[in-house]
This record gives C-alpha cells, structure tokens and sequence, in this order.
C-alpha cells in the first residue's frame, strides 16, 4: 500500500523505518533518497544493502538504523541476496508457511555506483534478467566514496579522484559515465527511472510506481557526496539542484524497456559549467588549458538531452 | 504439494543422482545453482524432479556460483531449507560468500563434487575444491561412495538445521569416480527421509515481521573476535550432534557412520589415513595384503574433516607402527592436509608412529592398487625399523622421476 504524501509536513512526521541515527557524514544525501523508499509504503519490506558507505553507516553492531528486515552479504552481491530471499517468499507463499500472509511484501536492494556500475553488475544483470520482484536503487554518488574516493565507471569524465587525480598532465577522469539507465531498460526491465532527491515528489512518484510494479525495477538515484564531491555539507540540494537543472542528472523514467517519459523540465536550464563549479573535484576544469573538457561535457548533456526528448516524443 | 516418488527398494544411482535424490526428498525451499561439471548433473536431476512436480521449492538459476551462494545466503536468511551444488573452479568462485554464510550461521547444505583446481584445466576429480574450503567456517562431511553421498546429504540437513549447530554443511564425493559411477543404493522412501530430516526449524527469519532483524552487520575490534569465537565453538560442539545423526541413522537404516572411520584396524600394525573413494580402494589393497602377504595393513578415513575429529583419530591410530597419510590435493608448499592434522592429533597422544605423506591422483590420476601396495610396502619398512626410512613426502602415480622431499 502506498502511503498519501502530499507535503513536506505529512513527509516529516510518517513513521521512520530508517533512523535517524547513523554514521552518515553530515550533508550525505543518501539517508534522503532511503527514508524516502521507506516512508513511502506501509508494506513490509525486505532490504538488501551492498557493502558501501549506507551499510557500513547503518549496521555496525550492537546498532542497527533498519526498523526493517535487512541482509548486508558483500559488495556484489545485494541484487543476489534480493533475489534469494523474494524466491524464499514465493516458496513460502506457495506451501502456506507465510506468517502474515495477507500483508504484502517489497523486496528492495540498495547499492552505491561501484557496487552497482562496477562489482555488482552481473549480479544485478542477472537478477533482472531473471525477473525477481524486487526494486534496485543504486546511491550514485559518482565515486568510491567509502574506501577514499576512487574513480568508478559512474565516475564523470573530469573528476579528479584518488586514482584519476588531477595532475600536471592529466584533468583526471577520461572515460565518459556507463549509462546503467539504459543498459537496464535495455534487460527489459518493466520499469526503470532516474530520481533526485531534491525532486522528493517525483522521486516519491516513481518510488511508488516502483513498488507497485510486478517484477524487476531499477532507480538510479543522484546522491550528492559532500565528502568526494567537495562541496559545503549544507549545500547538498543546492547542488543536488544544479545536477537536474543543468541537466547532468535529467529525471525520467523508462516503462517496459522503451516507453520513456521527461518528468522534470527546468524551467531555467543552467550551464553546466555552474553546476561544476561548486564542487571541489571539478576545480581543475577551469584551468585554461583544461576549459575543453567543460565544453565538451556541455556537448554531451545537450546531446543527451536532445536524444530523451526525441525518444519520449517517439515514444520509442 | 509436491508429488511423491515410488523408489525401488535397491536402485542404480550415480553420485549425482543420489545428492539430486536426497535434495528432492528433503524438500528444498530454495535451490540456487549454477552449472559445472561434475556437479552439473545433480543439479540437471533436481530440475527434472521440478518439471515433472516433485518438487515445489523455488529454483534459481543464477548467473555465477558467487550468485549461487549469494542467493543461498540471501534465502536462507528469509527463513527456510536452501542448498546448492558445485565442484572446483565454481566452489574457488563461491568462496568469499561461503564465510559470510557460516558467520550468519546459516544451515545451507552444499554437495561439493570434488574437482581439481586450475591452471592447468582440469575436470577430473582430485580435492583440491575440498581442501579450499577448510577454514570457511563449514562442516565439512566426505563420502565414499554413492550409496554415503545419498545418506550423508540426507542427515546434513538434519546436522546444520539442529538449533544447537545451525551451520552450513559441505557433503563432499569424488567427481567422476563417485558422481558418474552407476552404483547400488539403498534409498529411503520419500515420507521417511522427509521425516527422518524434519521440518524446517526458523532462526531469526528475515520474513517475520514483527521482529525485524540485521544480517551482516559490522563488527570490528570490539566485537568480531567474540562473533568468531562463537561461531567456532558452535562449530566445534558440532561433533556431538553430527554423532547423534549419524546414530539415529543407524537405528533407522542399520547404516553406519562414524566421524572416523576404520577398517580392518583391529590388529594393524600399519595404517593408510584417506578420504573419498581411495578409502575403498585402499581397504581393498589392505585385504589383499592381510590374505596374501600376512601384512597387518588397516585404513582409517576422517569421514568428518570439520570439525576435524582430532582425539578420535588419534584413537584409531594409537595402536599402529607405521602411517602413510593420502593426499589428493597440491600442499602448495609445505605437508598435505591430512599429514599435518593426523600428525598434530598424534603428537598429543602417547604413541607416535612413523608418519609420512604421499601426495597422489591430481587432476584424476588413477591410484591402483598397486601404487596403493607400494606406499604399503613403505610404511611395513618404516614400521619395521621403528623410524623413518622413506621420504617424508613423496608423490605417488607420478610420471617421469621420482619425486620426494624432506629425504
């Protein structure tokens, strides 16, 4: 069951299955795009966690941050681990040995870009692929955020990173962001989006949307790391802002692989310049003789952008 | 409601089939699996039994054995009977979720088709795969033979689910020798070996919602030596159920286990320490030998590996002059397996034999019985001059020169 929420209030007082007390570094959207999953539906859910800074910041023993059931196996794997346990519940919806039978059950896994993009993809490609009910959201915070900050294949091209550093000869990170979002549609999955969590409302939408879809679903969630990122930890929705405005972080969804849908236009589109600009890792890009990787990262969110709006115009 | 099969009172099973055999009975609730061979045709019988409506569990198939075992652990949490298959290279690949598995002190049952470990490829069976796996946390029970493979898949469950173990549980057979051997077994009907196992008994389910529950947390300094202490004390205090089992077997087949095995050892002065299907082999060269040499040859197998029967193995062997202990698997450096834990369990006792370690049958090498009469013939030697006269390791079945160290 989905619960109404219709303001900011009505969100703040819902009852909290993720606690508020964690390790979470202050200003980590994280602990928004999750109370959010959690807040938006009164089912019971079942959560799978990859190794990452949400589970090493919510579990770590005697505390626990989950008023929910929840499995932390390795970096890999939390697809996987969703997997099992949904098979677990249809057996046991089948012989008649669930507790509560009439009350529904979610199935949810969360991971980090690395454990998403990199370790775990194919495991989530084959939990996809295999039809599970479950929703997947991926925290991407564009960065090995939890072991110092290292370049993963979510990683935008420019970021200078542990293991791309900016350098005398290098503006760090060549290679262009894998785009799961795509690759996931492209499995056939019945419903995958983008989400922001300084767009709540859309992101509640399609959260709900998610769960309420029958089999697999994957959320690619932005989440703006204060940390590797190098902005002011009060700053996170102002940058997160700037990420869907300037259109590096467009929100969409996509239904049953090809129908896919804008569902936020900025009313004013800002460069992306001023979108890199606020954030330490992008520092470097404004040398002179580094000026070209802006342009050229202008080029590619146009190209992108122009691409979403002709296959949501196409409907293809 | 899974359909029953009528099973003859003797019927003619491979290896594999009688672990697919034994799963079916036990219905499963989750099987999550992954093709290698030898294992891949337990895992081809089971998805046959599901086919044709003799099985009602949910079967995943996976797209690696990490997965495999990760969907395991991931089921088994949810609250239910889970278990898999694999051999070799897919066991290597499982590894890292087999200690997450046992840390989370879950029952799985795993039939391990014993296989050697690349570089180079090789599908033959060796115990390579079973040695791997030692430290993981697992209890680890080997099989002899088809007939065992069936029985001792049947009473893993009942050691690991037991609410005084709940850990998982390794049955090991040999690949090729035992899993695609055609071989007499006795089943059990499918109420009986259903019965016998018993429902499955939950443990802190991630699907009972009114107690939601952790799994996997992190624990450093402060708390991970006492989880792991805990965790090898339940493994340790295993051995009591793992008897209990094997006793309740007995009395309900006339079929009996014990954590040691020894044959012919009432008298021997000499004494082969294996596992697997050399068990037999060696027990058939022991015989010969008593009937036509006069030579007092026994064989002792630690049918049990984990948690590793240290003081009854040291009772099997107390009385013997000479040991030769078998190993199947590269030591990779140093004394095979078996060597350095019979030696460890004898060094405490009074009596000290002569110990010496031949390393044989990698990649599926035949051990004949005359290669097993030969390191015979070595250990009479050693016995005879009271001390070591031979290698104190040496290869066996070997092509080329003799190879040996520590001369």
């Amino acid at each position: 069951m989905s619960k109404i929420i219709k303001n900011l209030k009505q969100f703040s007082t819902s009852n909290d299955r993720f606690e508020g007390a964690h390790l979470l570094c202050p200003g980590c959207a994280h602990s928004i795009i999750v109370r959010e999953l959690l807040n938006c539906t009164d089912d019971n859910l079942v959560i799978a966690n990859a190794t990452g800074c949400l589970e090493v910041c919510t579990a770590v023993y005697p505390h626990t941050s989950w008023d929910a059931s929840w499995i932390h196996i390795g970096f890999e794997n939390a697809a996987t681990a969703a997997s099992g346990a949904e098979a677990m519940y249809k057996t046991l919806q089948r012989k008649g040995r669930l507790k509560d039978p009439d009350k529904p059950v979610k199935f949810v896994a969360f991971g980090g870009d690395g454990a998403t993009y990199d370790i775990g993809f194919q495991f989530l490609s084959g939990a996809v692929e295999r039809g599970h009910n479950f929703t997947y959201v991926c925290l991407d915070n564009e960065v090995y955020a939890n072991t110092g900050g290292q370049r993963s294949s979510s990683t935008p091209r420019g970021a200078s990173t542990a293991t791309t550093p900016a350098g005398r000869v290098s503006y760090g990170k060549k290679r262009y962001k894998k785009d799961m979002v795509a690759i996931m549609a492209a499995h056939g999955a019945p419903y995958v989006a983008q989400v922001a969590p300084n767009k709540w409302k859309d992101m509640v939408k399609k959260y709900q949307k998610a769960l309420a879809t029958e089999g697999p679903v994957y959320i690619n969630a932005m989440s703006a790391c204060t940390t590797e990122w190098k902005f002011p930890s009060d700053k996170t929705i102002d940058v997160s802002d700037m990420g869907t405005d300037s259109l590096v972080f467009p929100l969409y969804e996509i239904e049953n692989g090809t129908k896919l849908t804008i569902t936020y236009r900025p009313k004013n589109i800002i460069p992306v310049r001023d979108y890199l600009g606020v954030q330490g890792r992008f520092k470097h890009l404004f040398k002179k003789e580094n000026e070209h990787v802006i342009e050229e990262m202008q080029k590619a969110v146009d190209e992108k952008w122009e691409l979403l709006q002709r296959r949501e115009e196409a409907g293809v | 409601m899974a359909e029953k099969l009528k099973l003859q009172e003797v019927e003619v099973w491979d290896g594999n089939m009688a672990f697919a055999q034994a799963m079916r009975q036990a219905q499963i609730d989750v099987v999550a699996a992954y093709p290698i061979t030898p294992s891949t045709p337990t895992v081809h019988g089971y998805a046959k039994f599901l086919s044709d409506g003799y099985i009602d569990g949910e079967f995943v198939l996976v797209e690696s054995e990490h997965a495999a075992m990760s969907g395991c652990v991931g089921a088994a949490a949810a609250g239910g009977r889970v278990a898999t298959a694999t051999s070799s290279q897919g066991f290597a690949l499982m590894i890292e979720v087999l200690y997450q598995a046992s840390g989370m002190r879950l029952p799985i049952v795993l039939g391990l088709v014993n296989r050697a470990l690349a570089s180079p490829l090789n599908v033959n069976g060796d115990h390579s795969d079973m040695y791997l796996g030692r430290d993981a946390g697992w209890i680890m029970i080997d099989a002899f033979n088809a007939q065992e493979a069936y029985d001792l898949m049947l009473m893993g469950f009942k050691i690991g689910e037991d609410l005084s173990v709940r850990l998982p549980v390794i049955i090991n057979q040999d690949g090729f020798i035992t899993s695609h051997t055609a071989q007499n077994v006795k089943p059990l009907s499918d109420d009986t070996a259903y019965n016998f196992i018993g429902d499955y008994k939950e443990v802190n389910p991630m699907l009972d919602f009114a107690k939601p529950i952790t799994y996997g947390a992190q624990t450093e300094e402060d708390w991970h030596f006492e989880f792991k202490a805990r965790q090898h004390k339940a493994l340790m205090d295993s051995s009591k159920v793992i008897s209990d089992v094997f006793e309740e077997f007995k009395s309900l087949t006339n079929r009996e286990y014990k954590r040691v095995e020894s044959y012919l050892m009432d008298d021997a002065e000499v004494a082969i320490v294996a596992l697997g299907s050399t068990v037999e082999s060696a027990v058939q060269a022991a015989k010969d030998l008593r009937k036509n040499r006069g030579i007092k040859a026994g064989v002792v197998a630690t049918r049990v590996i984990r948690p590793f029967p240290i003081k009854e193995v040291a009772e099997a062997l107390k009385n013997v002059k000479a040991i030769a202990t078998l190993d199947r698997s590269a030591p990779g450096g140093t004394m095979g397996m078996l060597f350095n834990e019979i030696s460890a369990a004898l060094y405490q006792s009074e009596s000290r034999p002569v110990i010496s370690n031949y390393i044989y049958g990698l990649g599926g090498r035949d051990m004949t019985q005359a290669d097993i009469k030969e390191v015979y013939a070595d250990i009479v030697k050693n016995a005879k001059a009271g001390k070591l006269v031979t290698p104190l390791q040496q290869f066996s079945g070997l092509r080329g020169p003799k190879l040996s160290f520590f001369n």
